[in-house]
This record gives structure tokens, C-alpha cells and sequence, in this order.
């Protein structure tokens, strides 16, 4: 089904007699759901953009893309970053801004600006009994009621279908650098990331692969040439300075995934303490890709190590199975959280419709 | 403004419930003396009080987990508060609940900053979670005006804001964990010092939930290094338009302020009389403040200022060292105490797009004059977020309610401009009526679901938010 206006999906959910596989582009789902497929690219097209307030209200099967030329017309981007994973779970498709938003998608720039649910403002979406629900709305300070906008981000079409979102939208900086650090091994890498981001440099990345370390900063020219400056002197090792293009590229690679995404084994992707990431990676040996200054790692380990792999994060984060078959992909809730969970799923889906399984 | 009628079974069973109470917690956490319970029949909000049945105060999560578990057992309404300084009247008591004040809770558990968080109990004030990392430089980042005050439970319950939320956010941005007390007992942990749940985003919701979701006693807070230095500068228009218009040049700039402030003519006014801050006389004024190290201010200031020349302003002040810098700040740190001088008054705290500035406030200019009552406007211009205050006296009769009644029409006029009812004090009982404005029957229904979920009793701060009509059919009483 590919409903074309907000009523008709509504009335394509209602109608619905069996499990529905809600799809924006298919580009960065994860987990398994059987069902018709309900795709939601019909609804499309940018329903108000005011650059001078830095919003945008889209509907929610729009592409990214066509969001992110929008955008750039004005010099506005999204500030989260969103990751292109085509590459990495190897999908084709159109990634969708509506499915951007379900998985909460975000970027190397999360230190700095959060994730797709911090710069969300509001949605409206379509419940698994077909009635439609708005929330938030298109200002940036909203408390109004209930924050069903955060329950969406990330819910990964399992609570609702997400029909249209509004987000606060960012200026691009008129320039960027980034510090490569090499000569230093993983653990003073890593500690090198968390003197960046614990500085007053506004950093707005922090990664390590393949031996090197990178330290981004964006702003006004001068800004980041002083920052450059300040950062050098504090942070040891080898460093070269990459500037513009050269440093957006580093940092596209990053938040794709690239380094690791074509190693043989099963990638995981951990959230966890910073001062942990080092430690883990060691002790699983695995070879890994570390942002957010350490407190995401995305890990490539054999098949058969999502026990060790649990042990290891335990207390002090959560791993969640990227690629490869067999095993659960979410991590499992404590048993009062998935009560909550249940109770949720039974009130926005009672029938269990949507997307059923998928998150576990 | 109505309240549910008391539950009367609850009211005569006091006795008894006050004995069990005192049965689980230490003698000096449960408070029934009338003289006693007084500081607790209202909070910021002092035009309605109502005395509870009792307060608590413990001291540990264990005891708030008893202390719920108990009074759902008797079927007793709870009513959290931090430190009783929600404007909403988020913290008002009906006569058959039991507050339960969390001012004691307020430990650090643990500062790390190489992970760049704080764990506090949730009664700890947000100025002073600020104080406990400010020595190694670091600072949390929602600055509510109450922030002396408030405490980090009431921050979280009312999602609080501040005046430099343009570039940090609001308490949800910061916050990355909670522990959380369900109405029947349940001690549960949301989210964690790592910030991002593998699962649904729980700790999202909770945050905003006005205390109806359940009691958070502990909070992990996202702590960031202090900017080197910040300086304001002060600009005045002759028209409340081109102050808007300079606002969103300034915005489509990419400039990014920490902070974009508004006064119109009336609170500038009032204030020169009140502080004597040195404000020029005119339309609007705009105080905006930039950061960071020497050379980054003043990069940031001469790009401000070439686009405020270009709008033509009355005037153009930079601060050149920290006491013009507080100057500049004094008279919109006072605008309150200072409009407070003159009479009572109500605030407001409608968001509207910035787009549409003007011509809210051409039209709260004339509903200003059709009800007789002045206002003075003064607002967090970079996000839109508006806090009139109408005069009013509340020694003459109808006074109240004529303000009641314009405050209503001006957050009818953020919502049809496409804005909301309040931008970060919260709905509480204040602009509880008002939600239908603002909501559809279906938009409410999907949010009690979630009531429904973490306290299906509806025990929890239960005449709050939603209209009593919508929530009838849910509430005990």
C-alpha cells in the first residue's frame, strides 16, 4: 500500500487486516517485522520552511535528500548529521525523513547537538487503530502537554506511523577543521578525544579509526582558526590540520560507518561511557570505529560473540547487532521497563499491527 | 478556577493514614500541624491554595517507593513538588492529597568529568548543581530565572527552559538518565550516564510530564565546559517590526547567540523607573549575548553589528568591560520585580513563531486597551518565547478574572499563529483549560494513554494538564 495523503494512510491502518510493515525507505531499518508492506513515500513535499526561524514542517515520506537541497538553498542543514547505512546493512532505496526521525538517526555532531529527537519539534502520526495524533508542534520551546515527539523518535514505526515532522533546523558554520592526531595508540587516542570535548572549544566531533584521531570544530573563520590553535597545543601527538572539503570528507566517512563497514564478521553498534570505550574494544578484540569521543563504538567481531559482547557493556551501556543473522538485534529491557514498553505498545498499537517485532 | 471536589473516604481516613505514614518514615518527614502545612498550599502560582492532608519529605528513593506504595493503597492523590516555584500551579494540593517534597534529596552522587556528567538527587536546586562542577569549569546549561531556587525535579517535570536555550536547549537536552518511582512502588531506570536508550525513548516523555508519570529522585545530567568568556550588547529599535526583522537577519546569518532578549516600551519603561539600567527610550529593545574567547566575541559582535546597522537603530551599545556587561543585563534581570512595582501581574508564556512577533504584538497591544489592563512584553526573542505580564490589582473585584480572561485570548493568538500555550513553565492547573485551544480530542487521548500506562490509578498529580473534563472518566475523584 502507498497511500497518498495523511486520511487515506489512516484509513489504510484502520482497515488493516493483518500486520503492516511500515516503510519509509527501507534505508536504516533494523530488526524483523512480517507484514504488508505500507510505505509511506507518498506523503511528500516540505509543507513550510522559514529560514529566518530555523524551521522546517515536512511530510514525513519526503526524501532525505530533497530535505537536505531544501536546506542547502538557504545554507541550512540538518544539525544531527544524518548517516547514509546503505552502504553498511547493504540496502538501496531513498532514504526517507519520516524514517530518519522512527530511528532517531544521528551523526558525529551528537556530542555537540544531540540526535534527531533533540532537534524535532513536532510530529503528527497515524496510531495502529488509525487515529490521527499531532504533537509538539513548530516552535522551539514547547512544553505544552505530553512529549509524545521524543516517544516517536527512535520508536522505529512500532507505536505509529509518523505522517509529518517539523524540525529546528541549523545554519552551516562558514567553516570547518579537523585535528588528524596520529602516534598515539588506542587508550591515549581515546583520552585525547575526551580532553577535546571536556575543553571550551565547542568541539563538534570526536572520532578515532584506523590509528588516527580526529577533532572537529565548526564556526566563524576566525573562531575556528583560534580553536585549532588552543586544541593543538593541548592535545599531543602528531597533528595535521584538515580544512573545508577535506575535513567534511573525513567526517562523511565517519558517520557512515565506512572504515569498518566492509570487514567480515558482524557489526555492532555500542553506546557507552567514553572512558570505557577503550577497554571494551580491547578486551573483545575486535577492530572498531569510535565516536562521540568513545561513547559510541561501532565493533566488528566474529559470529557467536553477542554474550561476551553483552557481559562486557554491562552496567555500563548497550549493544545493539547491526549486521549479520541469528540472535537478538535490540538488547533486552529490564523487566520494569519492558512493562512499561508492553503497556505503551498495547495503547498506541492494540492490535499489534505495526511493525510487530521488530524492535524485539 | 475548579478543582475536583475532595474524595471525603480519603479526608476521614487522615488518622489513619497519617499513623501509617508515620510508620515508614522517620518522625520529622511527615508534616500535619495547619501552621505547618501553609508554605504548602500553593506554589508561584498564589492566587488559588488549598491545604493538604499532609507533606513528606523523605530522603532516599526507598522511602518515596514506600510512601507511594502506600498511599495507593488508600487511594490518596499525590502531589510532587521540588521547591514549589512552578508559575502553572504545578505543585497546587487538592484537600485529600498528600505532597510529597523532594527538597531534602538534594546529594551529588557523582561528578565525572571525563564523561562529562553529574548524578544528583532531583530536590538538589539547579543553580547548585552548577556550583558543584563549576570549580573544575563546568557548568549545566538550562538556566530557568528561578534557578536559585528551583530544584532539578521540577526542571524535569516541566521540561524548564531558560534564557539561554538557543544554543544549549532545554532540560530535555541535558538530561540523560533518571530514576524514576512509579505511583505503585516501582523503582525503575530510565536512560543512563551514556545517554542514549537502546529501546523506546521512555526518559523523553517523563521529561515534561508535570509529575504524573511517577517521582524522580535521581537525575544524570549532561555537564558542559564553561565558553572562555561571554559579552552582551544592547540594541534599540523605533519599531517592535524591525527588531524582529534584525532578530531573524541575525538567525539566517548563522550567527548562533546564546541569547536574543526582547523588551517592549512598557517594560522598558518600568524598568528605567525600577533599576535605572541606562535603557534607551524606545520601541524595542534587543539585548543579545555571544561567547567565547576574546577574539571570538568580538568577531561574532562586529557581524551582529553590521546587520543591526543595517535595520537603523536608535542605538548600538557593546559592553567594553563586565560592569557595562551587567548593566546591560540589570534591566532585564529586574523587568519582573520591576512591573511587580507597579501592580500585580500575571506571566504568560506562550511561544510564537518569530515570524509572526509583529503582529502579535500589535495585537496585544489593542486587546491591552479593549480590557483596560496595561502589559509589558519581554521575551526570549531567538526561540519565540513570550512572557507578557498584564497588570492587574488583585484588591479590586473582577480584576483577576479580566486578567485571567485577556491572558486566555493572548495564548488563543500564539496558537493560531502557529505557536503554543506555554513555551517552559508548563500547563499545571494554570492553562489546563486551555489545552482543547491547542489539542484535538485525539492529540489528549494519546497523551492520557500514556498516564494510563505509568500510573493506571491516575494517583499522580491528577487535576493537572488535562482539562477535568477530558480526564474525568480516568481520575478516582
Amino acid at each position: 500500500m502507498r497511500p497518498s495523503s495523511e486520511a487515506e494512510l489512516a484509513e489504510a491502518v484502520a482497515g488493516a487486516r493483518g500486520p503492516l510493515l511500515v516503510r519509509g525507505g527501507g534505508t536504516r531499518t533494523l530488526g524483523h517485522a512480517v507484514g504488508e508492506v505500507l510505505e509511506t513515500g507518498g506523503l511528500s513535499g516540505v509543507e513550510l520552511y522559514e529560514p529566518g526561524a530555523l524551521t522546517l514542517v515536512v511530510r514525513a515520506g519526503t526524501p532525505l535528500a530533497e530535505v537536505e537541497a531544501v536546506l542547502a538553498g538557504e545554507r541550512q542543514r540538518l544539525a544531527f548529521e544524518v548517516p547514509d547505512l546503505r552502504g553498511l546493512l547493504g540496502r538501496e532505496g531513498v532514504s526517507t525523513i519520516g524514517g530518519v526521525v522512527a530511528a532517531n538517526a544521528s551523526g558525529p555532531r551528537r556530542v555537540q547537538v544531540g540526535a534527531a529527537r533533540d532537534a524535532c519539534l513536532g510530529a503528527r502520526f497515524v496510531d495502529g487503530a488509525g487515529m490521527v495524533v499531532k504533537n509538539g508542534g513548530r516552535v522551539m520551546k514547547n512544553v505544552t502537554g505530553y512529549d509524545l515527539v521524543k516517544l516517536m523518535a527512535g520508536s522505529r514505526g512500532t507505536l505509529g506511523v509518523l505522517t509529518e515532522v517539523s524540525f529546528k533546523v541549523q545554519a552551516i558554520p562558514e567553516a570547518e577543521a579537523t585535528l588528524v592526531i596520529e602516534g598515539l595508540g588506542d587508550a591515549a587516542g581515546l583520552a585525547a578525544l575526551r580532553a577535546a570535548l571536556g575543553s571550551p572549544f565547542d568541539v563538534s566531533g570526536a572520532a578515532r579509526h584506523s590509528g588516527r584521531s580526529l577533532v572537529r570544530v565548526e564556526g566563524m573563520a576566525g573562531s575556528v582558526a583560534y580553536r585549532v590553535t588552543q586544541l593543538r597545543a593541548r592535545l599531543g601527538g602528531d597533528v595535521t590540520v584538515a580544512e573545508g572539503e577535506e575535513s567534511a570528507a573525513l567526517w562523511r566517512e565517519v558517520r557512515d560507518v565506512v572504515p569498518v563497514r566492509d570487514k567480515p564478521g558482524e557489526i555492532w553498534r555500542i553506546v557507552t561511557l567514553p572512558t570505557a570505550a577503550a577497554e571494551i574494544v580491547a578486551q573483545l578484540e575486535g577492530e572498531a570505529l569510535w565516536d562521540w569521543g568513545g561513547g559510541l563504538i561501532w565493533l566488528v567481531l566474529p559470529h557467536g560473540k553477542g554474550a561476551d559482547l553483552a557481559a562486557a557493556v554491562a552496567g555500563r551501556g548497550h549493544a545493539t547487532r547491526i549486521t549479520g543473522q541469528g540472535g537478538p538485534v535490540f538488547p533486552p529491557e529490564a523487566p520494569e521497563v519492558a512493562a512499561l514498553v508492553a503497556g505503551l505498545k498495547a495503547k498506541f498499537d492494540p492490535r499489534g499491527i505495526l511493525n510487530r517485532g521488530m524492535m524485539g | 478556577m475548579d478543582m475536583p471536589a475532595p474524595d471525603l473516604g480519603v479526608i476521614a481516613r487522615k488518622a489513619r493514614i497519617l499513623a501509617r505514614l508515620r510508620g515508614i518514615l522517620p518522625a520529622d518527614a511527615v508534616i500535619d500541624a495547619p501552621e505547618e502545612l501553609r508554605v504548602y498550599e500553593c506554589d508561584a502560582l498564589t492566587a488559588y491554595r488549598c491545604p493538604p492532608l499532609a507533606a513528606v519529605l523523605p530522603r532516599t528513593t526507598d522511602e518515596v517507593s514506600r510512601v507511594l506504595r502506600l498511599c495507593r493503597e488508600e487511594g490518596v492523590p499525590v502531589v510532587p513538588r521540588g521547591s514549589g516555584t512552578s508559575l502553572a500551579g504545578g505543585a497546587m494540593p487538592t484537600a485529600d492529597s498528600v505532597i510529597l517534597g523532594v527538597a531534602r534529596m538534594n546529594a551529588v552522587l557523582e561528578t565525572d568529568y571525563e564523561n562529562r556528567f553529574i548524578r544528583v538527587q532531583a530536590g538538589r536546586t539547579n543553580l547548585s548543581v552548577s556550583g558543584a562542577v563549576e570549580a573544575e569549569g563546568f557548568f549545566y546549561a538550562p538556566d530557568p530565572s528561578s534557578q536559585l531556587a528551583c530544584a532539578i525535579a521540577g526542571n524535569i517535570a516541566m521540561n524548564s527552559g531558560g534564557a539561554h536555550c538557543l544554543k544549549y536547549g532545554v532540560t530535555t537536552n541535558n538530561l540523560l538518565g533518571v530514576t524514576l518511582v512509579q505511583m505503585d512502588g516501582t523503582v525503575v531506570t530510565l536512560g543512563g550516564p551514556w545517554g542514549e536508550p537502546a529501546g523506546l525513548d521512555l526518559l523523553g516523555v517523563v521529561c515534561g510530564s508535570e509529575g504524573q508519570l511517577g517521582v524522580v529522585t535521581e537525575a544524570w545530567l549532561r555537564i558542559l565546559p564553561k565558553p572562555e568568556g561571554a559579552r552582551p550588547v544592547l540594541v534599540g529599535f523605533d519599531s517592535n517590526e524591525v527588531a524582529g526583522a534584525c532578530v531573524s537577519d541575525i538567525i539566517k546569518a548563522g550567527i548562533l547567540p546564546v541569547a536574543i532578549e526582547f523588551m517592549d516600551r512598557p517594560c522598558i519603561r518600568a524598568t528605567e523607573a525600577f533599576a535605572r539600567a541606562g535603557y534607551p527610550d524606545c520601541e524595542a529593545l534587543l539585548i543579545i549575548e555571544v561567547e567565547g574567547s576574546e577574539a571570538e566575541i568580538s568577531e561574532q559582535l562586529a557581524r551582529i553589528r553590521q546587520i543591526a546597522l543595517a535595520h537603523d537603530p536608535v542605538e548600538f551599545r557593546e559592553a567594553a568591560d563586565e560592569d557595562q556587561a551587567k548593566r546591560i543585563w540589570l534591566g532585564r534581570k529586574s523587568a519582573f520585580g520591576a512591573m511587580g512595582q507597579i501592580n500585580d501581574y500575571m506571566c504568560l508564556d506562550g511561544t510564537i513563531p518569530v515570524s509572526s512577533l509583529p503582529h502579535v504584538l500589535k495585537r496585544i497591544g489593542e486587546m491591552s486597551r479593549e480590557f483596560g489592563l496595561d502589559v509589558g512584553n519581554v521575551f526570549h526573542a531567538g526561540d519565540g518565547n513570550m512572557h507578557p505580564l498584564i497588570l492587574f490589582n488583585a484588591n479590586k473585584p473582577g480584576d483577576l478574572e479580566k486578567c485571567e480572561a485577556f491572558g486566555a485570548e493572548i495564548l488563543k493568538l500564539c496558537v493560531e499563529v502557529g505557536g503554543c500555550l506555554t513555551g517552559e513553565h508548563g500547563v499545571g492547573i494554570e492553562k489546563r483549560d486551555l489545552m482543547g485551544v491547542q489539542f484535538s480530542a485525539a492529540d489528549m487521548e494519546a497523551q492520557m494513554w500514556v498516564k494510563d500506562v505509568f500510573d493506571p490509578k491516575w494517583l499522580l498529580n491528577p487535576a493537572k494538564v488535562f482539562p477535568l473534563g477530558v480526564s474525568a472518566g480516568r481520575r478516582a475523584g
